[in-house]
């Protein structure tokens, strides 16, 4: 299979802690894959070193085959590197229509016109707003963000990654603290995204996680643990020891 | 008749009409122009004040773009200004006397100086960058210091002659071709950077004070940006003090003067940050202040201007026209519940 994102013995350490340890693994086109291990296993530090975040201590990022080890992050979301905060990170004074239209128009190359006023390009306009339609946040377009409710910043946070149009999405708990009976709009969001594109998905809550991925990485003390097809993931008695006192695995 | 109205209560019920709104021109912005035109023909005898305003106010505006829309702090925005002033008094004591060219070369000097710096802004904390800006202004004043025989040093630099503007209207004693002149770079430089503010640029700017993290995994080469945006600055910064230097054919060291700096910051968060009007407003109010309070207490207006600062920043978050919209939201609610 062909991998689109890669990492040959990726580790990164603070200080005397090493929070990567030797990773290596592929993530094939159109993967559906899902990355779980127990709280501070590493799972963010990862996708920061995926981003350029963070610059690893050693070893290597392949993006559809480039070197993108030593990228800014920038360039890697020019190549189609996408991902969505564990921490929301939004624009407090801004509204999600504003949020949008600026993504966009980055991506269209639009971002840096200085003459036009913002709105003026139909296009990017429409298009945002079919955005937050599908993402149901047109009810909240035009207020600031920092006054919305808590779980329709984390839809907008990954409204904000998908108006990239990016071949790979690394979605850090986009469901983290949002409630219950939300989650699963979230998921829905997540599940209606074209085949294509590569998703990979961190999450603790195990439903959503058994719902979406049809293969599993477990991170443990930053190196993988075990990895393979989820059903087999869910039988696996290692991986129930690493969660046991966290979550009971149900599928 | 029906068109203008409509052009002044633009349609927000769409997207686009909300995208659009802040950068429809209001009445009360118009007349604002209309009436700091007028007063050249109702307030002869205040022209050398009001030219000193117009100057004053586009070396805050320029602070503004960077502070107020990009969120980088800076106490040595004078370093521009202080450049912008010397190249324009040496081009105009060493036979170019033409004032448009002065400004166009004074302005690319001191982007020249902002772009150059700039990189030292791009890593580092807010106290960082501070510091830096600090640094920069205090080497240069130094320099000005030392390079007397160019500068004239301590004395000033004389022997500056301007030409007529657009080889027509003369610099007279009354300063009524200063402010004519001042006010009309004022307003040129102000059009061009509304128009910056309410394009796709300026909210990326908003963005990146907002969240660099994030404008980053959107795929915004954040750091080019910023460096684009310090270099406008300095440009629209180093003009401003080649206006200063023409109009009083006379540069010297006190361009350079930290207080420069301070005050630019001081009267933004007085006038209110990140709307370009704050900037205007503030460095009406400021010059008005020193005005009033220095002629009742010649010793103590700095201690008024201080506890005036001290109030704004704890009570009135957004300066002068931030308490212009709290006032307006309160009278709109009060409005509204009546009903
Ligand atoms: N910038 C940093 N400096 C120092 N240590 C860090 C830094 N970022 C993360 N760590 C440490 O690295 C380890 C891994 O953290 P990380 O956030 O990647 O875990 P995680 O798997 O995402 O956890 P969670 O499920 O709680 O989100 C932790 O011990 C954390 O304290
Ligand atoms: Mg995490």
């Amino acid at each position: 299979m062909n991998a689109v994102l890669e990492t040959q013995n990726l580790s990164k350490a603070f200080g005397g802690l090493v929070a990567t340890n030797d990773v290596s693994f592929k993530l094939p086109a159109g993967a559906r894959h899902a990355l779980i291990g127990p709280n501070g296993a590493g799972k963010t530090t990862l996708v920061n070193l995926l981003t350029g975040v963070l610059q690893p201590t050693s070893g290597r990022i392949l993006l559809k085959g480039e070197d993108i080890t030593s990228l800014p992050s920038y360039q890697r979301v020019k190549r189609g590197l996408a991902r969505t905060f564990q921490i929301n990170q939004l624009f407090a004074e801004l509204t999600p229509l504003q949020h949008i239209v600026l993504a966009i128009s980055e991506r269209e190359g639009a971002a840096t016109g200085w003459w036009r006023p913002v709105g003026s390009r139909s296009d990017i306009v429409d298009e945002a707003e079919a955005l937050l339609r599908q993402l149901t946040l047109t009810d909240v377009r035009d207020q600031r963000t920092e006054t919305i409710a808590y779980g329709k910043q984390r839809l907008l946070e990954i409204a904000v990654a998908l108006a990239a149009k990016p071949a790979v999405l690394l979605l850090d708990e986009p469901a983290a603290g949002v409630p219950e009976t939300e989650r699963h709009q979230i998921l829905d969001v997540i599940a209606a995204l074209p085949a294509e594109v590569t998703l990979l998905l961190i999450e603790h809550d195990m439903q959503l996680v058994f719902r979406f991925a049809k293969t599993i990485s477990v991170l443990v003390n930053g190196g993988l643990f075990v990895e393979g097809p989820a059903a087999e993931i869910a039988r696996d008695e290692r991986v129930k020891k690493v969660y046991l006192g966290e979550e009971a695995v149900n599928v | 008749m029906s068109l203008l109205l409509s052009y002044f209560r633009p349609d927000t019920s769409t997207a686009a009409g909300t995208l659009l709104a802040p950068a429809h021109w209001r009445p009360v912005e118009i007349l604002f122009w209309l009436l700091a035109a007028s007063l050249f023909w109702l307030a002869p005898s205040k022209v050398l004040l009001l030219n000193e305003i117009a100057i004053l106010a586009l070396f805050v505006l320029s602070l503004d773009l960077i502070l107020g829309y990009a969120g980088i702090v800076s106490l040595g925005h004078g370093a521009f200004f202080g450049l912008g002033a010397y190249v324009a008094g040496l081009l105009g004591k060493h036979g170019f006397t033409d004032p448009i060219l002065g400004l166009f070369v004074a302005g690319a000097a001191a982007g020249l100086l902002g772009f150059v710096t700039s990189f030292l802004l791009l890593r580092g904390s807010d106290l960082t960058k501070l510091m830096v800006t600090l640094g920069v202004a205090l080497i240069l004043r130094e320099l000005a210091n030392k390079f007397s025989n160019i500068t004239g040093g301590a004395d000033g630099l004389t022997g500056v002659t301007i030409g007529p503007v657009l080889g027509l209207f003369d610099f007279d004693i009354f300063g009524k071709t200063a402010y004519a002149y001042s006010l009309t770079v004022l307003f040129i430089l102000f059009y061009v950077a509304r128009r910056l503010v309410n394009s796709p640029y300026g909210l990326l700017l908003r963005a990146i004070k907002g969240n660099s993290l994030r404008t980053g995994a959107m795929g915004v080469p954040t750091n080019r940006r910023l460096v684009q945006i310090y270099t406008i600055a300095a440009v629209y910064a180093g003009i401003a003090g080649a206006l200063l230097a023409q109009t009083s054919q006379f540069v010297s060291l006190d361009v350079l003067d930290f207080h420069r700096s301070a005050d630019a910051l001081l009267i933004l968060v007085l006038g209110g940050s990140g709307h370009l009007w704050g900037a205007v407003i503030g460095s009406i109010a400021f010059k008005f202040m020193y005005d009033y309070l220095a002629a009742i207490t010649p010793q103590y207006w700095q201690f008024w201007l201080g506890l005036v600062l001290v109030l704004i920043v704890l009570f009135g978050r957004g300066g002068i026209l931030g308490f212009v919209q709290k006032a307006r939201d309160w009278l709109a609610y009060r409005k509204g519940s009546a009903r």
